[in-house]
């Protein structure tokens, strides 16, 4: 069958996700951004929706069953709010899912609860690398195998929080396949870098983190030998990623629409224009649009359909592009004011450019 | 709860529908396409048969009577128009030019179902389950207006005594020729009864094939979808019977109940319209892979921008194009099943579709260099047979105009 629609349990998530996106989130966004800091009672309150929570099952320490429709359903609304802020309260899935989608039974039952049941607290991924052509399938941090351990060398970037990690799971390059291992903050060789400055998400804390010759034990490598895919986790994120980038455009083209009905110019408002209508009923189309390819794709993730990572990837590939029309186009119904940092639409432009960059960041 | 499962009946019918468009369609294509006017009888006779084996014709199939059907039948949720836009999809992907001649129901059927009386739906309907195919059309367009109808309907509908008295031109009506003098088919003529009442004055009538005074005057020589006839249709002194305007006779009063009731057909008609796109729009991605791959170049997926070849970014985009605009169709039907008003998603559909179809098909001939420029292979036809997607049912600054008022909740007076 075909179906469009959420289940209850779903509508009620995401209502609950939006007054907080919009009542606390969206708020404190600009300056958030501006300062470079978000207030850490916003991720707390956000973390208390238990959006992670419901998609973990009981045995492992949730109350729910894992669902990718869920998330992206979540995630959109999250980001609608603000991506810096949705970001950090998806902090601690980037550990969690990855586990939970490749981990043995018994990293599995080890590792979730201590996160899931707990308050919020940065548990973070080190995926993302700092060259221009970085490829998930073909990562430069590389793990060897060495007695009875693994030996990681290697730079990351976009760390969200390392300064404080509980734990970071790194994913490496292990005989040509991407791998991920856990690592503790504390472990030798591990490094964490100066805070990094980006085009966005400024009030997210990220770092570089060196690995040189970083030695952990052989069990902390996530999955048995056939056991993670990194093809799946992989394909997770890219769902995860284009979800928040439908969140971040739909904030941008609803801020303009209403921005274009109040704004007058030539006698009535500029939304009355064609070249304004258009604009923004071209953004309401590629919204539309490119949010059924997440949906779909999350589908054939909860599915576990074949084709599910490619579907990712269409996915992500026509968000990232939807998303920069959208903020873009939002700037520029809002003319000069679009230009301003006391107006949210350049935020969300420099917000939605990094969505190609931002798989890595955040799991469903 | 959200899913993408393709219903069974779905999957079955899809594949049926393809084995016509494979052995009924490709194979003439091109003759077809050089021999303009000519009739495609035996896809016709084909469909004609196939048609009446499962019980009807496609805008015939009404979500209501499915109601009276077995107890059991009611447990399985509605799919018809899903069901019609993978098969207009799929019959586009064959041949859309033959797809417009299939004697199941096009406009004018949608326009008789969606306001005609019981009475008129059985005396125009039960012809499609004749002995003959039959065909009908429906004719809005007047030379000097297209975009602007019904509004500046110039065709006029005089009362005298228990007959209508029909005067004007229609041009660009498709199948009129089949319906008219083909077939025992029927046009549906938009005439004003109150010239001066503007859209208010404007109601659909049914002309019958062999009415005295309604004459094909001018078939047209087209870009594309050159085996569907695209009439010019005059009207002079044409009488109809009283009760062949579409809906109940309550003529006198200058309501727009008519008018509004038939532009709802364009609700249900604009996703098929743009299911049909995507046929063509598949079918021209399709061949582009196959030939790269037959040339010896693996196509990745995963891959950053910045690592993609050129022809792997063109055909990403092209699957995201044309898949994104799928799923907004699928959506559009899906609310139409489910009796959600889906105004708004109908028109979406048929912007992404007609936007898609061209920028994939005019990109396809482009990548495929003098292959994609030849005769020889039918990709230069559906590049020609795309464009009226963008055209046709409301053109794509039409349907963004509908969307506008929709999203900026604006009248057409606040916004034109």
């Amino acid at each position: 069958m075909y179906s469009f629609e959420p289940s209850e349990e779903q509508a009620m998530l995401i209502d609950a996700a939006k007054r907080f996106a919009t009542n606390d989130l969206r708020p404190k966004a600009l300056d958030a951004d501006e300062e470079k800091e978000l207030p850490f009672n916003l991720i707390e309150k956000g973390w208390e929706l238990g959006i992670l929570q419901a998609s973990i099952p009981e045995e492992y320490g949730g109350f729910g069953d894992y669902s990718a429709v869920t998330g992206v359903l979540a995630a959109e609304e999250l980001a609608y709010g603000d991506l810096a802020g949705a970001l950090a309260i998806m902090t601690p899935g980037s550990y969690v899912l990855p586990i939970l989608l490749g981990g043995t039974e018994e990293q599995k039952k080890a590792l979730l609860s201590p996160v899931i049941e707990a308050e919020w607290k940065p548990y973070v991924a080190a995926f993302i690398e700092s060259k221009f052509d970085f490829y998930p399938g073909e990562m430069e941090t590389n793990a060897k195998l060495s007695g009875d351990s693994y030996i990681l060398n290697g730079e990351k970037s976009l760390v969200p929080f390392a300064d404080k990690a509980e734990a970071f799971l790194v994913f490496a390059n292990l005989d040509g396949k991407t791998s991920a291992f856990i690592v503790p903050p504390d472990t030798e060789g591990i490094e964490v870098g100066d805070r990094e400055g980006w085009l966005g998400i400024q009030a997210l804390p990220t770092y570089r983190l060196k690995l040189s010759d970083v030695k952990i034990p052989a069990d902390a490598r996530v999955g048995a030998d056939n056991g993670f895919n990194p093809e799946l986790i992989i394909a997770s994120s890219n769902v995860a990623v284009a979800a928040l980038g439908v969140g971040v455009a739909r904030a941008a083209y609803e801020y303009a629409l209403d921005y274009a009905k109040e704004r007058e110019a030539f006698g009535g408002p500029i939304a009355q224009k064609q070249s304004i209508a258009f604009m923004l009923a071209e953004m309401a189309m590629e919204i539309e649009a490119n949010r059924l390819l997440v949906w779909e794709a999350a589908w054939k993730l909860d599915e576990g359909k074949e084709d599910a990572p490619h579907a990712a990837f269409i996915a992500l590939s026509g968000v990232s592009d939807m998303t920069m029309m959208v903020t873009d186009r939002a700037v520029q119904i809002l003319g000069g004011y679009g230009y301003i940092r006391e107006y949210p639409v350049e935020l969300w432009m420099r917000n939605g450019r990094g969505i190609p960059t931002f798989p890595g960041l955040a799991f469903v | 709860m959200i899913s993408f499962e393709m219903p069974k009946p779905i999957v079955n019918l899809t594949s049926m529908t393809k084995m016509v468009a494979e052995n009924m369609m490709r194979p003439v294509s091109r003759y077809f396409d050089d021999h303009e006017h000519e009739i495609p009888w035996d896809y016709i006779n084909f469909m004609h048969d196939a048609s009446k084996q499962m019980g009807g014709g496609f805008i015939t199939d009404e979500p209501k009577e499915k109601k009276e059907e077995a107890p059991e039948k009611k447990k399985y949720p509605p799919i018809g128009f899903q069901r019609l836009a993978y098969m207009a999809e799929m019959l586009s992907w064959g041949d859309t030019g033959l797809y417009l001649c299939s004697p199941v129901g096009l406009l004018g059927a949608a326009a008789v179902s969606a306001t005609g009386t019981t009475d008129q739906k059985k005396r125009f309907l039960s012809r499609f389950q004749g002995e003959k195919p039959v065909f009908d059309a429906m004719a809005m367009t007047e030379p000097h207006a297209g975009s602007e109808m019904p509004s500046a309907t110039r065709t006029t509908a005089v009362l005298d005594g228990e007959e209508w008295v029909l005067n004007g031109e229609k041009i660009f009506v498709t199948a009129g020729h089949k319906s008219l003098v083909d077939s025992e088919g029927f046009i549906v003529v938009w005439a004003t009864i109150d010239p001066k009442a503007g859209r208010a004055g404007v109601r659909p009538f049914v002309v019958e094939a062999g009415t005295p005074g309604c004459t094909v005057t001018k078939l047209e020589h087209k870009l594309g979808i050159r085996a569907s006839d695209t009439a010019s249709i005059v009207l002079q002194d044409c009488r109809i019977p009283f009760e062949n305007i579409l809906g109940s006779p309550e003529i006198e009063q200058k309501t727009e109940k008519g008018f509004k009731g038939a532009m709802a057909t364009f609700d249900a008609s604009r996703p098929l319209v743009a299911a049909s796109a995507l046929g063509i729009a598949r079918a021209a991605l399709e061949f582009v892979k196959e030939k790269i791959e037959e040339s010896g170049i693996t196509l990745r997926s995963g891959l950053p921008r910045s690592r993609m070849t050129n022809i792997e970014r063109e055909i990403t985009d092209m699957e995201v194009m044309l898949r994104s605009a799928w799923l907004l169709v699928l959506k559009a039907c899906w609310m139409m099943d489910n009796r959600k008003p889906n105004n708004l998603e109908a028109s979406l559909a048929k912007v992404k579709a007609g936007d898609v179809v061209v920028k994939i098909t005019q990109r396809a001939v482009e990548l495929l260099g003098p292959m994609g420029y030849s005769k020889e292979h039918l990709l230069e036809k559906w590049f020609r047979d795309a464009k009226i997607n963008d055209l046709y049912e409301g053109t794509g600054q039409i349907n963004r105009l509908i969307v506008a008022r929709r999203i900026l909740d604006y009248s057409r007076h606040e916004l034109s």
